[in-house]
């Protein structure tokens, strides 16, 4: 271990460490949050509000932990797992986060929901020296360990995504004349610089950009201005309502474009299906999670595994909803996480192990993909694989491709 | 009325020792409870605001969370863009809020109870997505939002960012709710207030409605608009996320709940809006996980038995049921 920021921010228990007799790893060492008994982890959700729907998200962690305890808990200690409805609005994230923090005394925040909920507490959580792990939003800021070494991301961001979106247009597409579909938010806009980064001198192929909001009913004019733009592909970021409907819209007007689709409606139940499978033959998304509504994964062990977890700890949820898949892993990882510390459940030593993983596999990956961080490297899931639609359901091809977070 | 100043002073002066006694209580004057209390303190001065135009001017506003907003952003433009000092930037949200209010309250003019509701609902929705728009997305930082500095301790003063905050916020409070009670009981208070009860006597009384009302709304926004600037500092961040439609609804909440047309019941009805959201959704959890009910009830059913609960039994709100409590309680000695 070399002396790195985050070891020498652990100041005296690092140096304890360092220093102390051959014995000091094995002594128990606790932060706020870590007794012999117990783990306190803290999180917030929207579970009202406009974006509840993600709510389902903190249910299922909070059902993981349950399912941890009952079998022995973490190096037998139980995971006390406080979750609390921010209603996906900044303010009130600082509020619950401020109590979590202060009040509850929680080793750490573990998948806090939302990207500018957690820019609100993103500075508090780094001064504070409390770790925000493993944070539920793809946005690309989240792995930024000089700045701030106490927090870091999960899932392969936006940004990298719509990278790989452009270099594979650029490098398959015959001059390729590009239109652009886009949610007016903060998703929208990290698609869209990626996608810019992504084709750099080649920016100019964009033909057509239009955008909507997500309060629109729906975005059929939108796609005909794209269709009479003339564009020969198309670049699709938007949620499964509006994916769904502009992709039945091209083929209605007989628009057939090369279609690339976010990874955000990349499901089949809630995108494919809807826009009718005859209509979206051949179009290309990135994924990194295996989505339960695909047939190919019907026989696959890890998506057995978690069925029948959730018949048994999340019985009546609806196992079509990608988000349970998403849940399940993250926290996995996590559980992965606390076990690593073993006795030593300082935040410093949390942090270490967060950022000390060498390809392992978490459930609900897709084959190919592993979890890898180091300290310098604070993006987890970094992967994604191409697919195509035929059929019924996705076909991955080619390699996976790792792009580096920028 | 002598009475009622003691009490007032009585409070001010718990309130202003209340900080100190961190060093003594460390588990209950926490930073986070400090903090809570200057949410609390915030929301107050919102409730305020709308409750000078609703409660004694008679107009009605769905939408004060759009002036709650446009403080908001000012402050955080000002500080973010100009580095303007973040006390500074509390009277400076107030001027640009009142010139909103009054402009907004010239047409507002022609639309009378329920249409003035609507107009106002509708300038709430709009306020998010203008702040969004791409024409503006240079100050506001779009979606994203932008990050601030928290109000630092001025002087050398030995307090905690949070005890400096509440000091700050508490000194605003006083000074806007002393400023409120000396122009209610003015001539043009009482003005305003005859407009809400009877339109017409007013108008032949020669009170200038036009005029009032237009100003009413002016100073209704500034108010919520300083609140809105306050909130930019304790948080340390705005984006369009936080001013959501909910934040309006809220502040209706806290007046009715608290007291329409009371100054106190502002009061009331911010610690209200903090408090009774925060535990509803601990209460929830408690039915839930201590007393092992399988009831999934949501924090916002909580909070609605609690809401209709308080509007059955307090039909004039807290700050009326205390009032009506206090006088049957000394008639009956």
């Amino acid at each position: 271990m070399k002396t790195n920021r985050r070891t020498f921010v652990g100041g005296m228990s690092a140096a304890a460490v360092l220093s102390g007799s051959g014995v000091a790893y094995s002594q128990k060492k606790y932060d706020d949050g870590a007794t012999d008994k117990e783990i306190k982890i803290g999180n917030t959700n929207p579970y009202s509000g406009p974006a509840s729907a993600y709510g389902v998200i903190g249910k299922c962690i909070e059902a993981y932990w349950k399912s941890v305890n009952e079998k022995g808990g973490v190096n037998g200690r139980m995971v006390k797992f406080i979750t609390l409805d921010d209603g996906y609005s900044p303010p009130k994230t600082v509020e619950m986060v401020r109590q979590l923090v202060e009040q509850e005394k929680v080793l750490c925040l573990f998948n806090t929901l939302g990207t500018p909920t957690n820019t609100a507490i993103h500075r508090y959580m780094n001064q504070r020296k409390v770790p925000q792990l493993y944070v539920a939003t793809g946005a690309s800021k989240w792995g930024k360990p000089k700045e701030f070494p106490w927090t870091m991301g999960y899932q392969p961001d936006y940004h990298t995504e719509a990278v790989i979106y452009a270099k594979h247009i650029l490098a398959n597409v015959k001059d390729p004349k590009i239109a652009v579909l886009m949610q007016n938010d903060d998703y929208g806009k990290d698609y869209w610089e990626g996608f810019k980064d992504g084709l750099g001198k080649d920016a100019n192929k964009v033909v057509k950009h239009v955008t909507y909001e997500v309060t629109d009913p729906t975005v059929d004019s939108q796609t005909i201005q794209m269709k009479d733009s003339g564009a020969n592909v198309f670049f699709n970021i938007s949620i499964p309502k509006f994916a769904a409907q502009s992709m039945r819209k091209a083929a209605e007007i007989g628009w057939k474009p090369v279609q690339y689709l976010n990874n955000v409606s990349a499901q089949v139940s809630t995108t494919m299906k809807p826009a009718g499978f005859e209509n979206v033959q051949g179009v290309i998304t990135a994924a990194w999670l295996k989505d339960p509504t695909d047939k190919q994964w019907e026989n696959d062990a890890e998506i057995k595994a978690w069925r029948e977890w959730m018949n048994k700890y999340m019985p009546g949820a609806n196992q079509s909803d990608v988000n349970y898949v998403y849940a399940y892993s993250v926290t996995f990882l996590m559980e992965q996480t606390l076990k690593k510390c073993g006795d030593n459940l300082t935040r410093e030593n949390l942090m270490r192990q967060a950022a000390n993983f060498q390809k392992l596999r978490v459930p609900g990956l897709l084959p190919g993909i592993t979890v890898s961080t180091s300290p310098t490297d604070f993006y987890p899931v970094q992967a994604v694989q191409l697919q195509r639609f035929k059929g019924e359901s996705w076909e991955l091809f080619g390699e996976v491709l790792s792009a580096e977070g920028s | 009325m002598s009475d009622a100043k003691k009490w007032v002073l009585g409070l001010i002066a718990v309130a202003l020792v209340l900080p100190l006694l961190k060093p003594v209580l460390p588990d209950v004057v926490s930073d986070y409870r400090l903090f809570l209390i200057s949410t609390m303190i915030i929301a107050s001065i919102a409730v305020l605001g709308l409750n000078l135009l609703t409660g004694f001017n008679g107009q009605f506003s769905l939408g004060h969370g759009a002036f709650y907003a446009v403080g908001a952003y000012t402050a955080a433009v000002l500080m973010d863009q100009l580095n303007v000092p973040y006390w500074a930037t509390v009277p400076i949200a107030a001027i640009v809020c009142f010139i909103v209010g009054y402009l907004f309250g010239l047409p507002a003019l022609k639309l009378e109870g329920h249409y003035l509701a609507l107009a106002t609902f509708a300038l709430a929705l709009a306020v998010p997505q203008i702040l969004k728009y791409k024409w503006l997305e240079g100050l506001t930082g779009g979606v994203q939002g932008i990050v601030l500095p928290k109000p630092e301790v001025p002087f050398g003063l030995p307090l905690s960012e949070d005890q400096w905050l509440y000091y700050f916020c508490l000194f605003t409070m006083i000074v806007l709710f002393w400023a409120a009670a000396n122009m209610l009981n003015s001539r043009s208070g009482r003005a305003m207030m005859a407009i809400r009860d009877q339109n017409m006597a007013a108008e032949t009384t020669g009170i200038d409605i036009a005029l009032y009302k237009t100003v009413t709304f002016g100073i209704s926004a500034a108010y919520t608009g300083i609140a809105g600037a306050l909130s930019a500092s304790a948080i340390a961040f705005v984006a369009p996320d936080s001013f959501n439609i909910f934040l309006s609804i809220k502040f209706l909440i806290g007046l009715v709940v608290g007291g329409i047309g009371s100054l106190a019941g502002s009061v009331i009805g911010g610690i209200f809006y903090v408090l009774v959201d925060n535990s509803a959704q601990a209460l929830s959890q408690f039915i839930k996980n201590d007393l092992g009910l399988q009831f999934d009830l949501s924090a916002y059913a909580v909070f609605g038995v609690l809401l209709i609960a308080i509007i059955y039994l307090m039909p004039m709100g807290i700050a009326g049921g205390i009032y009506l409590m206090w006088h049957k309680l000394r008639g009956a000695r």
